[in-house]
């Protein structure tokens, strides 16, 4: 499980730069960005395993980019981070292809649970 | 002037208007009185205006048809009288026509002419001749009155004046009543004398009856100074004076109305004789004569007050009902109203609970991920300088951070942008898996759980996992209600077609009137410090979306009881 890279897309700064140290920690090759256009030129850019993509941001929305990241590469899976279990961003996220999704603020556990179980079927 | 009618009629206008002051607490028993009012007023008016029409008209007529037949009779016996009289006048007077004076005087002769009058005339009871000085000069007749002088009475100088002469009754010599009847004629030398007969009254008395007068009635005959010419059944006997008064001169029968020395109102219905000057009267006590009107006017009485008895008990029951189906649908209207200002407060404040969860959510998780990372570099890091002191900060930081995570989802919760996932199930397993939780805390606490779970429940289409939700948080607030060793009870039915029910009951503090309103309001706890008010406004939004109701019943210091009605069938879940 080691060694996976990972792209962390969220505006809030702070927040992304911090989880991926803590992903770091934990042994994973972490890629961040802040914005929807600069992840999806990474997404374009960079082999990755696994985009964790939160659905509220300013600009380019989590939804669109999620659209956009099927389009380009329908096999990557996509972790959404929503500001609820159970709201209508998460479901409308599922149907258009996202792995699944986890509410804010996260429990660093079970991201990583859910990234390992993400790459598996891979 | 005008400003006073003017204002005047403001005022019975204000009294009576229908618009009545919304908020007042008397605005139905304004309503209702004004109503009564005005229906009673517009049934009642025209009843009495033909009550009272009617009465009249009746009286009147009633009267008349009582009145006629006692004129006729009283006409027909006047006429009778003064056929009586002038009979009498006549033979009196033919005999003195007839015969001359020297006839007269001759005592076998006057005898013979007086038998044969007897024959014809009935009543005479004498017949006496007086010559011009006065003096009886021949008499035939049951008493010695020959040579008796007369010139110095009344009767005589009045018979000198007017040639016949009707006297008044008189009880004379023979101790009974009769009256005299005298003519006065001229000898061929011009000496003045007088034929004199006198007549018993018996014949009074038999026109009397003949008019076949019921006991309660009198009639007589007085003389026009009000004197007894026949013997009165109530007022006297004969020459005594009659104590009613001699009506006005009328010589076609009079109906008057008197009130005789009994006390009693009497009709009196009375004529004059031509001649002699006697009235006749007839005497009718006045309730007698109008017993039939009596009788109708109780039974009109009676018909008039039945009536206003009956429109006053129907306008009564009438503005009864309708005022009380007003305040009923005015209070529909309030409560729902009241539903509709609840609904949107619920969704407004839930909209703005929901933006702040969300915005909160943001900083919150960089809380977490900055103490998640600290708590990673303290772990890596060997030898970590107070390693352990930092650990509990950190983990206090996390556990913080949980607190408000659960907090920010049971508001977003509130939000209700939850999905229901429908399914069939029986809502007593539901129970089951809520009880789960909490027979820990009923066993510490000694709480007495009840289960009263009907069997064969029907199985409903719901959200098992929003159903734990409302039943966790009203078993909750039971919980919170009771003391240490309180009773909750749980009772499930098939509450009728459509719907089943469970109530949750408990013997705790419950709650006052005021508390009862504002349940369910978001952010209105009593549990000081520790509540955030969602709970139930959560189980009520929750329980409205599944299709079902809840009510409550609470006394304070007696317990709560929460009822939950749920559909059987699937709700029909329209999505925001």
């Amino acid at each position: 499980m080691e060694g996976l890279r990972v792209l962390l897309v969220d505006d809030e700064v702070e927040f992304v730069s911090t989880l991926a140290e803590r992903l770091e920690i934990r042994g994973m090759e972490v890629l961040v960005a802040s914005d929807g256009e600069e992840a999806l030129r990474r997404v374009q850019e960079e082999p990755l395993d696994v985009v964790v993509l939160d659905v509220r941001m300013p600009g380019l929305g989590g939804l669109d980019v999620l659209k956009r990241i099927k389009e380009m590469k329908p096999d990557l899976p996509v972790i959404l981070l929503t500001g609820h279990s159970a709201t209508r961003d998460g479901i409308e996220g599922m149907r258009l292809g996202a792995f699944d999704y986890l509410m804010k603020p996260l429990d660093i556990e079970t991201l990583m649970a859910k990234m390992k179980e993400a790459c598996a079927g891979r | 002037m005008v400003d006073k009618l003017e204002r005047f009629k403001r005022g019975l206008g204000g009294f009576f208007s229908f618009e009545v002051d919304e908020e007042s607490p008397q605005r139905y028993d304004v309503l209702r009185r004004n109503l009564m009012i005005l229906m009673v007023l517009v049934t009642f008016v025209p009843l009495l205006l033909m009550a009272g029409i009617n009465y009249h008209e009746y009286r009147s007529v009633l009267q008349k048809e009582i009145v006629t037949p006692l004129r006729g009779l009283v006409n027909k016996t006047k006429h009778s009288f003064e056929l009586f009289l002038a009979e009498r006048v006549s033979a009196v007077s033919f005999i003195a026509r007839a015969y001359p004076y020297e006839e007269l005087a001759d005592p076998q002769r006057l005898n013979r002419i007086f038998n044969v009058m007897k024959q014809e005339f009935t009543g005479f009871v004498d017949l006496g001749l007086i010559d011009a000085n006065g003096v009886q000069v021949n008499y035939v007749g049951p008493y010695d009155l020959k040579g008796k002088d007369y010139s110095e009475q009344g009767w005589y100088h009045e018979v000198r004046v007017r040639g016949t002469y009707v006297s008044d009754v008189f009880m004379g010599y023979r101790r009974f009543p009769h009256l005299v009847i005298a003519v006065e004629q001229l000898t061929d030398r011009g000496d003045r004398w007088i034929l004199r007969a006198t007549i018993d009254t018996q014949r009074f008395h038999e026109l009397i009856a003949s008019m076949g007068l019921d006991p309660e009635s009198d009639a007589f005959l007085v003389n026009r100074e009000g004197v007894f010419q026949t013997p009165s059944r109530f007022y006297g006997g004969v020459l005594s004076q009659c104590p009613l008064p001699v009506p006005r001169v009328s010589y076609q029968a009079d109906v008057i109305e008197a009130v005789d020395p009994n006390g009693r109102p009497v009709f009196v219905a009375y004529a004059h004789l031509v001649h002699p000057g006697f009235v006749l009267m007839v005497v009718k006590p006045r309730a007698q004569v109008l017993q039939a009107w009596t009788t109708l006017k109780s039974e009109l009485l009676l018909l008039f007050f039945g009536g206003t008895a009956l429109i006053f008990l129907v306008v009564y029951k009438l503005t009864g009902i309708l005022v009380r189906k007003i305040r009923e649908a005015d209070e529909r209207r309030e409560a729902a109203f009241r539903e509709m200002q609840h609904h949107h407060k619920l969704s407004s404040i839930g909209r703005l609970a929901a933006g702040v969860a969300h915005e909160i959510n943001n900083p919150l998780a960089i809380i977490n991920e900055k103490a998640g990372l600290m708590k990673d570099i303290i772990e890596h890091t060997p030898d970590f300088p107070k390693r352990e002191k930092f650990l509990a900060l950190v983990q206090a930081i996390l556990q913080s951070v949980d607190r408000c995570r659960n907090i920010t989802h049971r508001l977003l919760g509130f939000a209700r942008r939850m999905d229901v996932q429908i399914e069939v199930l029986d809502l007593n397993d539901v129970i089951g898996e809520v009880l789960g939780f909490l027979e820990k805390e009923a066993l510490y606490r000694n709480i007495d759980l009840r289960l009263q779970l009907a069997e064969n429940l029907p199985r409903i289409a719901s959200d098992r996992g929003q159903l734990q939700q409302v039943l966790l948080n009203i078993l909750n607030n039971a919980f919170a209600a009771v003391d240490d060793g309180g009773i909750v009870s749980i009772t499930t039915w098939d509450a009728d077609l459509d719907r089943v029910a469970v109530s949750i009951q408990d013997n705790g503090h419950g709650m006052n009137q005021e508390t009862l309103k504002h349940i369910f309001e978001p952010f209105f706890t009593t549990k000081k410090g520790y509540g955030t008010g969602l709970g139930l406004p959560i189980t009520y939004g929750i329980v409205k979306k599944l299709g079902g109701c809840i009510e409550v019943q609470s006394e304070e210091g007696r317990g709560t009881t929460f009822t939950v009605y749920l559909p059987k069938k699937p709700p029909e879940f329209t999505k925001e």
